[in-house]
């Protein structure tokens, strides 16, 4: 914003990085040129379930009943047994959440690094990079990469590329085994060490905080608070057909904080005791929007609407180059049939797939516009939202 | 590699004697097809290229040097031979291969038939990192009647309860009949993590198990377990709720003593992985919970996990009675899509053959025949004027002219003679029925080697072929 950011894109112009295509699956052209790298890489297509609605049919929707690997041979041979064990806890949900799927993903890649061995003629370097490209491209048809992850995998190809060639197998892949827990370990666990300790300092005796589903960060900034005597208690917010709240609230009674549990549509009226909000992060993209769980931006406005702060926890290195200012154009949808409910026996959107004008929604992200959101507490410290494209610009230096 | 498949063929048949006292249960014609095609098919369909295949020198010979036996498979097939009269469980058999096993194995039975999604029982192996996973499927009534059973038979069969949980995934509680005195007895602890139990029984269990390596690591240690189905399965499913494998306590204290040969212990040492606290960070971070409405973490924080996936619809039979055997006669010929009259077969035109019937190569098949609902083998020579209705013949029979077989079963190389009237009766292997008999309701196979029995000797040795293993009093045979 002004004159500062604009000299900037001027000096990294020649470093402009093509950023991947957009998911187009409306264009045949680019669902043609998909369907043929996967060919070459042997992994299955996975075909796309139910109408899509028009404003998102540009984006792939899956159903949890077809999973990916009933396509693929069972002992698998092609994909390393633990990233075919990854994808399918990604696709049932069993790993969820931005960082819960950062560390699993990480956690497999050790697993194939340590079974690879360099087959003769090849580098490590340039070997190990294309081996972990077929696996990423199956992660991503389970269901599609988070930006947390998409940082991690730009690490660890960089720190693979860096190998020198002159280096030893076992050597290297030790090498690479540290770097992997030291990545885990600085971005993940101390940085929700250093977040909970400047957001601690913004907690107050006496206060209300509302969280919104589940964080993990923002969980562990509430028990580090806890323990360390705060008097306060939360308000968790939950909407269907995930859930997630519940969780949050199981993790918060168990520490003995005490809570009180609504549904995002008892926001407004519970919004009047609250005197601050919480919201975690799936990404936080380079024009200061917040790309979190579908309703964190009604969150964000009810409460800017009642004067009450908003507070977005999140760690660097789920800051991400995309710039969005809508939650169109890039998002994700989940399977449609998670809105049925089953009451009483009677499960009335059974048959949704035989009216024809009727189609089912199940979005996973929205973004928040920085307007909203008062403060962005980092491990690099609180910042305001406007100046994520400054601590890219630190961290694309650094690196 | 990721799993190593496991197939089972060592066992007698012991309750289908009258079947396999002369041809082995592994070999056993199904649809022109000897049995252990049919499992072999299914490993063969969803990916595997190699089987380790434990089973008798009697059965192995057969497979190399007898031409009907064609196990057309392009998978490598790793024989294990076992001695036959070792009496191995098949936990004792996993115990013989153990230093064949480097990967979690999928164990199954010989004499499994079914088209199940094979990846929904391997999907919940991997994704809940389970110890145990396990295919059931909902039993169907036999509808053919058996022969040589006259009347209804009693079903002597002994029920087993399944207790699932509400996602009718994780396996609870398994126990059969014979091992409950008074009544089911359900664990306090059980119900407190799990309130809400499905208990199923009318379950056929299809013998089709994913095991984690550990788990055969562990059967070399504990010698005393010899069935997978009657001990190591209820004793993995009873141990997920045992105090031991939930305190993460216990587990740094047997590091320690990791030299102790304690058994109860052993099994949770194995389970453990490497980077386990990537691992428990993931689920730290994670919101997802098996279960809610109580205080505790996904799981209950227990390791040893058992799972079962059980088909509503879809074949699954183990042929392992008389009626089973028939009934996958019925239904076999719709797993596989081969031409119903194999066209090595010489038919003349002037017979019926009922679309539902299988001819087998090389039999020769004369005029005026009606063959309907019947499977008929290899070699097999069927003369003018019989009528085949509802039966089952096996390779190289003979049968003259004028007969009438209807709900039978006649075995290998029997004749039938002329005019010969069989209704409801088993023939066994090798047999001659004269001409004009008319049997009914009755099983005809051959009796055993009658002897006088020394009071040292045993039975055993001297009845090899004996269907009664039993004595009376006066030692003398009771067939």
């Amino acid at each position: 914003r002004g004159v500062p950011y604009q000299t900037v894109t001027l000096i990294h112009q020649s470093m402009v990085k093509r950023l991947p295509e957009h998911v187009q699956v409306d264009d045949p052209a680019v669902v043609k040129r998909l369907a043929k790298k996967l060919e070459r890489q042997q992994i299955p297509l996975r075909s796309d379930y139910g109408y899509k609605v028009s404003l998102f049919s540009h984006l792939h929707q899956y159903s949890r009943k077809a999973p990916l690997t009933q396509l693929l041979s069972i002992p698998s041979t092609v994909i390393h047994p633990s990233i075919v064990r990854l994808g399918l806890q990604y696709s049932q949900g069993i790993v969820a959440g931005s960082n819960a799927r950062s560390v699993a993903l990480l956690h497999a890649f050790k697993q194939v690094i340590r079974d690879y061995t360099t087959p003769p003629n090849e580098e490590l370097s340039r070997d190990l990079v294309n081996k972990l490209k077929p696996y990423i491209s199956f992660l991503n048809q389970c269901r599609p990469l988070s930006a947390s992850m998409g940082n991690a995998i730009k690490y660890i190809k960089k720190e693979i590329s860096n190998i020198p060639s002159q280096c030893k197998e076992e050597e290297a892949k030790t090498k690479l085994l540290t770097c992997i827990d030291r990545y885990i370990e600085e971005k993940i666990v101390l940085a929700a060490k250093a977040i909970s300790k400047y957001a601690i300092e913004k907690i107050s005796d006496g206060d209300v905080i509302l969280v919104y589903g589940y964080s993990s960060l923002v969980n562990n900034i509430l028990c580090e608070a806890f323990e360390k005597s705060r008097k306060f208690r939360v308000i968790v917010v939950d909407s269907r057909p995930r859930l997630e709240g519940r969780e949050a609230l199981r993790r918060l009674v168990q520490r003995g904080i005490s809570c009180t549990y609504v549904l995002i549509s008892a926001l407004s009226y519970i919004l009047p005791e609250v005197s601050k909000v919480f919201l975690g992060a799936h990404a936080l993209l380079a024009n200061g929007y917040v790309m979190s769980r579908v309703g964190t931006s009604q969150i964000a406005l009810v409460a800017r609407t009642y004067n009450v702060p908003v507070l977005v926890c999140c760690e660097t290195y789920k800051f991400c180059e995309r710039v969005q200012t809508d939650s169109f154009v890039s998002n994700e949808l989940d399977d449609p049939d998670d809105l049925m409910v089953t009451r009483k026996g009677k499960t009335q959107l059974e048959n949704w797939q035989d009216v024809s004008s009727l189609g089912l929604l199940n979005l996973v992200y929205d973004v928040t516009p920085p307007d909203f959101v008062d403060l962005v507490i980092t491990d690099l410290g609180m910042i305001p939202c406007t100046s994520v494209p400054v601590v890219l610009r630190v961290k694309n230096l650094d690196q | 590699m990721e799993l190593q498949a496991v197939l089972m063929a060592a066992g007698g048949g012991s309750r289908m004697m009258d079947l396999t006292y002369n041809t082995p249960k592994p070999l056993l014609p199904v649809g022109n097809k000897p049995l252990i095609w049919y499992p072999l098919n299914l490993l063969e369909r969803v990916g595997f290229e190699e089987v380790i295949v434990i089973t008798t020198k009697e059965v192995q010979k057969m497979i190399s040097t007898d031409p009907k036996v064609k196990l057309d498979v392009k998978m490598k097939l790793d024989l294990v031979c076992i001695q036959e009269d070792a009496d191995m469980g098949t936990a004792d058999a996993l115990r013989h291969i153990q230093q064949k096993v480097k990967t979690d194995v999928l164990v199954v039975s010989c004499d499994l038939i079914t088209d199940a999604a094979l990846h929904e029982v391997v999907d919940l192996f991997r994704a809940h990192n389970a110890t145990l996973s396990m295919l059931m499927s909902k039993a169907h009534e036999f509808t053919e009647t058996v022969p040589g059973q006259k009347g209804k038979k009693k079903t002597g069969e002994q029920r087993d309860f399944v207790g699932v949980d509400g996602t009718g995934k994780r396996l609870l509680f398994m126990a059969n009949e014979a091992d409950l005195d008074e009544g089911v007895v359900i664990r306090k602890s059980i119900m407190r993590k799990h309130p809400r139990m499905h208990i199923k029984t009318g379950l056929v269990d299809a013998h089709l198990y994913c095991l984690k390596k550990s788990v055969v690591d562990f059967l070399a240690d504990n010698k005393s377990i010899s069935s997978i189905r009657g001990e190591l399965v209820p004793y993995l499913v009873r141990k997920q709720f045992s105090k031991s494998t939930n305190s993460p306590k216990v587990i740094d204290e047997t590091h320690q003593n990791l030299k102790k040969n304690d058994s109860n212990v052993n099994l949770e040492i194995q389970i453990s992985s490497r980077d386990e606290e990537l691992l428990h960070l993931t689920q730290e971070r994670s919101c997802w919970n098996d279960h809610r409405g109580d205080m505790s973490d996904a799981y209950h924080g227990g390791r040893l996990r058992c799972y079962v996936h059980i088909m509503d619809e879809g074949i699954c039979y183990r042929v392992n009675t008389l009626a089973a055997y028939i009934e996958a006669n019925r239904l076999a010929p719709k797993l596989f899509d081969e031409p119903a009259v194999h066209p090595s077969a010489v038919v003349s035109e002037r017979c019926l053959i009922g679309a539902d019937s299988i001819i087998g190569a090389s039999c020769q098949i004369s005029d005026k025949t009606s063959i309907k609902r019947s499977t008929i083998g290899v070699s097999t020579t069927v003369r003018e004027k019989v009528k085949v209705t509802n039966s089952i013949i096996m390779h190289g029979v003979t049968i003259e002219e004028g007969c009438n077989i209807q709900g039978s079963v006649i075995c290998s190389n029997a004749v039938i003679g002329r005019g010969a009237d069989i209704k409801y009766c088993l023939v066994g292997s090798a047999q001659r029925i004269e001409p004009d008999a008319l049997p009914f309701e009755t099983l005809l196979r051959p009796p055993c080697l009658r002897s006088t029995l020394t009071p040292t000797s045993t039975h055993r040795s001297t009845h090899t072929q004996c269907l009664f293993k039993q004595l009376n009093r006066n030692n003398t045979c009771l067939c």
